[in-house]
């Protein structure tokens, strides 16, 4: 049977580190450059954690950072990871040298703004995972970047000074006021958008827990603000195939179709999605 | 080494086929493999018009399998012809479409749209969709009512048509000698088996529609059993499907009875698995000296004493 070398490529990745970053959460490294190279921001990969048949199907994970080696050639990407359940556990358990299966990269990336306009990422814990990149290359573009992040408590802030060496700036909150605001990321976000001149444009980028994403959502379409958000969804198979992933938004007609996130998203337009 | 099969008087070229509702329309998976290098594709079930489905979560992992509840979301099949099937002509597949109905005529009005449009080599009737209320499966677990949906299509189309068969009665190979004698061309089995997965810490299920299909490689056993079943009962061809993970379960179907096999979870796991399944299909053949897959359908051997399985 001939396959076609169309995207997304299909790899056997070997784990390259492992960094646990609390008792939750890891960072997984994996050496998949085909993947790494082919990938941009707001794409993701289906991950599969066993080899046998339990945990059965692969999960979506966001592309976390892209790997160079010393001499600046990509080598892989790295897996943002919260340990939820039994594929996530098998990846916060995963050793050395372990195979993962990784298929992609998949799905719509970040609709990228040019300066003037400036990007404001929203994140709620493990949501932090599509912001590496996308800061990255929007830092790249000279686009003043600000990262909105918020997490149950201090330790569960992770990056933080990746992204401030990266030059993004940083308004943290956290539920127990541990860091930075206390309570939700939104009082804050809120609290920017009313200060900002509507002359002065900004555009939201949101990926978190389903509730942060609506509160993005409504907050930007108070303020008329532009915003991506990046959905999760259960996914069966990440190709379209299973019509497991979607979400309920509105057509150019105003009328409501069921849309599947993992080929018209993960990026989806905030303002189109209803958030019932 | 020969690898097709016939479906009534469509010749597969080999007895791999993507099932109903675990490959789109096909056309999603079009880049990433040559389709007409599969015995057929099984597009997504279609009604007259387009539905939306439940609402997510609409799958739940469980041990080994999924369980899922879309609620055959669809284009309808008059989107279906134009939009969809022209690609697939081009493309050289072989294109098997899944026929849903709430009603008689339906089946009957959407089998007959299809047989107008070149490119449709034969209709699947899903009488045995468990997750929506009238998704078929009333007439499914009813032998007049699979009976009258066989007899009702079979007036409006010369295409072969195969009634997909839910697991959830009694005794299928009742099932199976109804459509054949209403005048089926072959079966296809199973369909889901009707499951429930609960949140005990909230104790609400975990699918939006409460009640879903159980699918995947814990299903398999109780597949095989029923092709098995259904094998003694009719002559019609069966195509067999429960959670065939790698070329043995293929293997082990096709001697149950099955002359093809339809795979779905496994695509999901790994939308490259279909090569793996023909090399192993074709490893298998020159193990055993066989030239023509279609010879090994039914071999089953229930004489003798059973050796103790290795473990």
């Amino acid at each position: 049977m001939q396959y076609t070398a169309a995207m997304p490529s299909d790899i056997a990745a070997a784990v390259i580190s492992n960094t646990p970053l609390s008792d939750d959460y890891n960072v997984l490294a994996l050496a998949a450059p085909a993947i790494a190279t082919a990938a941009i921001p707001g794409q993701f990969v289906m991950v599969k954690a066993a080899t046998g048949h339990d945990p059965l199907l692969r999960r979506p994970f966001s592309v976390f950072e892209i790997l160079n080696d010393t001499s600046g050639a990509v080598i892989g990407f790295s897996l943002l990871n919260k340990r939820i359940g039994p594929s996530t556990s098998l990846l916060y358990d995963a050793r050395l040298g372990d195979r993962v299966s990784c298929l992609g990269p998949l799905g719509t990336a970040f609709t990228m703004v040019n300066a003037p306009s400036e990007a404001w990422m929203v994140a709620g814990g493990v949501g932090l995972a599509p912001f590496a990149t996308l800061a990255s290359a929007l830092v790249k573009r000279g686009v003043t970047t600000t990262l909105f992040y918020g997490a149950r408590r201090a330790e569960e802030l992770f990056y933080v000074d990746w992204f401030r060496d990266l030059g993004v700036r940083l308004i943290l909150a956290t539920e127990d006021g541990s860091r930075g605001e206390r309570g939700r990321v939104i009082a804050p976000l809120e609290q920017a958008l009313m200060a900002r001149a509507p002359e002065q444009p900004v555009t939201l980028y949101a990926c978190g827990p389903e509730g942060m994403l609506a509160a993005t959502a409504n907050v930007a379409a108070t303020f008329k603000r532009p915003c991506q958000v990046s959905v999760e969804r259960t996914m069966g198979c990440g190709m379209g195939g299973c019509y497991s992933c979607v979400v309920p938004m509105r057509d150019a007609q105003g009328q409501r179709h069921h849309v599947r996130s993992c080929l018209a998203g993960p990026v989806l337009d905030a303002d189109r999605i209803f958030w019932d | 080494m020969d690898l097709s099969v016939r479906i009534g008087s469509l010749t597969l070229k080999n007895p791999l086929v993507a099932a109903s509702g675990c490959f789109g329309y096909g056309v999603e998976y079009a880049d990433l493999f040559d389709l007409s290098s599969l015995g057929g594709v099984a597009v997504k079930g279609l009604f007259l018009s387009e539905r939306e489905g439940h609402p997510a979560p609409r799958i739940v992992e469980t041990p080994a399998g999924m369980l899922n509840a879309i609620g055959l979301q669809g284009i309808g099949v008059r989107r279906f012809v134009t939009e969809k099937l022209p690609e697939l002509r081009t493309r050289n597949v072989t294109v098997v479409v899944n026929v849903c109905g709430t009603t008689i005529d339906e089946y009957a009005e959407v089998s007959r749209i299809l047989s107008d449009h070149e490119g449709v080599h034969a209709i699947e009737l899903n009488i045995s969709c468990p997750n929506i209320k009238e998704g078929g499966i009333q007439f499914g677990c009813s032998l007049i009512g699979t009976r009258d949906v066989v007899s009702a299509v079979r007036k409006v189309t010369k295409l072969p048509i195969i009634p997909k068969l839910t697991p959830n009665v009694t005794d299928v190979a009742a099932f199976a000698i109804a459509a054949e004698d209403a005048g089926a061309d072959a079966v296809s089995l199973v369909n889901t088996f009707l499951a429930m997965v609960i949140d005990v810490e909230t104790r609400r299920p975990k699918i939006s529609n409460g009640l879903g299909g159980l699918s995947g490689p814990a299903i398999r056993p109780i597949a095989v059993r029923m092709v098995h079943e259904c094998r003694q009962a009719v002559k019609i061809p069966i195509i067999g499907m429960g959670g065939i993970m790698d070329a043995r379960d293929v293997l082990e179907f096709m001697i149950a009875g099955a002359t093809a096999v339809q795979v779905g979870t496994a695509n999901f796991v790994d939308p490259l698995v279909w090569g793996k399944l023909l090399d192993g299909v074709q490893d298998y053949m020159r193990r055993h000296d066989l030239t023509r897959i279609s010879d090994l359908v039914g071999t089953l051997d229930l004489k003798g004493k059973v050796a103790a399985a290795a473990h």
